[in-house]
């Protein structure tokens, strides 16, 4: 299979994320969609390791996947502790440092 | 020799630094310890002045290096005192009749709980004007001519709790910066000029300078000459600054002070002779000024002020003799002498009176007084007759060497200056002879006052008395001694130089005319006030009268076109500086606000808005890059 497909793939996966980034309200979807688009990312560098034969884009994916596990676990405490106060988890009302 | 130059300025300087640090505990005998040091100084003075006696006229010039000021390279300024027989002269008169006016405040300010310090100062005082005329530079001059200035505001504003002394002594150092402020342009002038200031170099190299830059500097120094000796237009502080003790107007009128600014112009007479534009300037200052403070002199019932007057009127004199180059110089500085002693004497005899007279100063209230002062009323008559001129006394011989000389100018200019010296003159006998008239002689005018004390005029103790005697000797000997023989001029020829002029009219018919305006002045003023009782309350007076009594509206002119234009200047400025500069700054600021204002907009607190940008911004770093690589 031409590995220029998953690069088509990881560009569809990229661009749902950031469309649901930038359209959705609820945070914890906001925040599953930030991870959709690292993942995206993570499938670009393993694919073009794969492209160019060498370990460096896998390298990279996996720091990538530490760098988002520790993202989640700071992430979902900053959203459940939103909720808490506020009742809600939409980033529109979390608004309280503009002018 | 040469070092005891230094021990003139010391003494007064060290008694000056005594007197105001040591407190309290110097109370009790701080005014013979000031009294003591500017003797002290004087006895220097004589002991030099028997030196240089001894010496031939060419070697009459010591010179005493102290140390060097500002050693850098290209600017010299030395700390080094010259002693000539000019600045002897001035050595011998200040610490002199300094001495003198020491010794009479001693019972003048007797009950004056601040005598102590009263005496510091007038030991300051002595010091600056030491400093001031045995400078070698102009910048060390600079240094005693503020310090001249800086005394006279203590001690004219010495009775401070009144509050027009306070604003007298203000008015004197205002007006003073004025003169200050042209010595200081002078002295740089000088500089870019000659490369110097010492007087040896800038006065021998006076040919190398252009005549346009010469009338600059010598204008600027008149107009120091002008602040200092009271000179029209500057004359206005001199009236009040009576308001200090009398013994400070003695002070100031006949050893220190008003004196700089004659030996500032004597001092710098070679570049006065070099520029004749500004001499004329000069002549003209000093005739304006002698028939100004005459006048002013008729009309005050003030016996002070009516002898501030006459100072000015005196100084009028010694300027103009000054302006006339080397056919004056000489009698400029001898009328100075002279004029120290009988004016010191007068004022000495004001305060006497006033001493007496529960210090009332109108002589309205005064009258018959020569039975209850006899010392007093003999002292003040000869100081009289000294500056009226009276032949043999002081006055006849040096202003009649004025007159003379003002003739001897020559063409219309030495007719008209010599006119105005003669009428000098005759305004001089009549007011002289008015307050004469009113203090000393008539009827007793006065009377208790409100709270019932009636004065009872007695004669002053006998510090004060002798000072008053001595000062009487020198007005009717000194012209004579100095006159006779021309001694005072081969004294002083070799520093000033000598010309003499061709006088149109010969100097018996001068001195004869002198006579006649002597007789006439005293007449007129007998008629008005010796034969009839002189009223208690002044007549209204014509217009002149009344002018005068204004000092010749001078602070009115003052008011009118330095306040007021002063005030529309500021306006002016203040409405520029409101609208034009405070309107560029304060208009860069509200459009700088505005655009903030605008730029507020997009921080609007949602997360998504900033992720909007975010993800634009970036999609436009991806395109840009890739077009990039395209080309």
């Amino acid at each position: 299979m031409n590995p220029v497909n998953y690069l088509y793939l990881s560009a569809l996966l990229f661009t749902i994320g950031a469309t649901g980034v930038l359209i959705r309200r609820n945070a914890i979807v906001v925040f599953m969609c930030v991870e959709l688009m690292l993942n995206a990312c993570n499938l670009a560098f393993v694919t073009f390791s794969r492209m160019h034969g060498n370990l460096d884009g896998q390298v990279i994916a996996f720091f990538t996947m530490v760098v988002a596990a520790a993202e989640v676990v700071v992430g979902l405490a900053i959203i459940v502790s939103l909720f808490r106060s506020r009742h809600s988890a939409s980033v529109d009302d979390a608004s309280l440092m503009k002018l | 020799m040469e070092n005891l130059i230094a021990l003139l300025v010391a003494a007064p300087l060290l008694g000056a630094v005594v007197l105001l640090c040591g407190g309290r505990r110097l109370d009790a005998v701080g005014h013979w310890i000031g009294t003591l040091l500017s003797s002290a100084s004087f006895v220097i003075g004589v002991v030099l002045f028997t030196d240089l006696l001894g010496k031939n006229a060419e070697h009459r010039t010591l010179m005493q290096h102290l140390w060097t000021w500002v050693p850098v390279e290209g600017f010299q300024a030395d700390v080094t005192f010259r002693l000539d027989q000019l600045s002897m002269t001035f050595v011998l008169l200040i610490t002199g009749v300094g001495s003198l006016i020491h010794l009479y405040s001693v019972g003048y300010m007797e009950h004056d709980e601040r005598r102590r310090r009263f005496f510091g100062y007038l030991n300051l005082f002595l010091a600056a004007m030491l400093i001031l005329v045995l400078a070698d530079n102009y910048l060390l001059l600079y240094v005693g001519w503020e310090g001249v200035g800086l005394a006279s505001y203590l001690l004219i504003g010495f009775w401070q709790h009144k509050p027009s002394a306070a604003t007298a002594a203000k008015k004197a150092f205002l007006v003073n910066r004025v003169g200050d402020m042209g010595l200081s342009i002078a002295i740089m002038l000088m500089f870019t000029t000659f490369g110097t200031f010492a007087f040896g170099p800038v006065l021998s190299h006076v040919g190398d300078a252009s005549e346009g830059k010469l009338t600059g500097i010598a204008l600027m120094l008149l107009l120091a000459a002008c602040g200092k000796s009271a000179q029209v237009p500057l004359q206005s502080w001199l009236g009040d600054a009576m308001e200090g003790p009398t013994p400070v107007s003695a002070l100031i009128h006949a050893a220190t002070m008003v004196t700089a600014g004659v030996y500032l112009i004597v001092r710098s007479g070679a570049i006065f002779n070099a520029a004749p534009d500004a001499q004329l300037v000069v002549t003209v200052v000093g005739a304006v000024t002698l028939l100004f403070g005459a006048i002013v002199g008729c009309a005050k019932d003030d016996i002070k002020k009516a002898l501030a007057g006459s100072t000015m009127s005196q100084i009028g004199y010694m300027v103009l003799a000054a302006g006339l180059g080397p056919i004056g110089y000489v009698f400029a500085i001898m009328h100075l002498v002279t004029h120290g002693f009988f004016k010191a004497g007068l004022f000495l005899g004001a305060g006497s009176v006033m001493h007496g007279m529960n210090d009332e100063v109108d002589m309205r209230k005064y009258g018959g007084l020569r039975k209850y002062m006899p010392v007093t009323f003999i002292t003040f008559g000869l100081g009289y007759l000294a500056i009226i001129g009276f032949p043999g006394l002081s006055g006849f011989f040096s202003k009649d060497k004025i007159i003379e000389a003002a003739f001897a100018k020559g063409g219309t200019e030495g007719w008209i200056l010599g006119g105005a010296a003669l009428l000098g003159a005759a305004i001089t006998a009549f007011y002289m002879t008015r307050v004469m008239l009113m203090t000393f002689f008539g009827e007793k005018r006065w009377q208790p006052d409100e709270n019932g004390h009636e004065p009872h005029p007695h004669e002053s103790p006998r510090t004060m008395t002798i000072p008053m005697i001595v000062l009487a000797f020198g007005s009717v000997f000194a012209g004579g001694i100095f006159g006779i023989g021309d001694r005072f001029l081969h004294w002083l020829e070799p520093v000033t130089g000598h010309e003499e002029g061709n006088s149109p009219v010969s100097a018996l018919t001068v001195t004869l005319a002198t006579m006649v305006v002597l007789v006439i002045g005293v007449a007129i003023a007998w008629a008005q006030y010796g034969r009839r009782p002189v009223p208690a309350v002044a007549p209204r007076g014509s217009l002149l009268t009344r002018a005068a009594r204004r000092d010749l509206l001078q602070d009115d002119f003052n008011h009118v076109v330095l306040v007021r234009g002063g005030e529309h200047l500021t306006r002016s400025l203040v409405y520029v500086d409101h609208t034009l500069v405070d309107g560029v700054v304060n208009g860069t600021a509200a459009s700088m606000g505005g655009l903030s204002g605008r730029l507020r907009k997009l921080q609007n607190g949602y997360a998504r808005s900033y992720a909007v940008s975010m993800f634009g911004g970036a999609a436009i770093l991806v395109a840009a890059t890739l077009l990039m690589r395209a080309v």
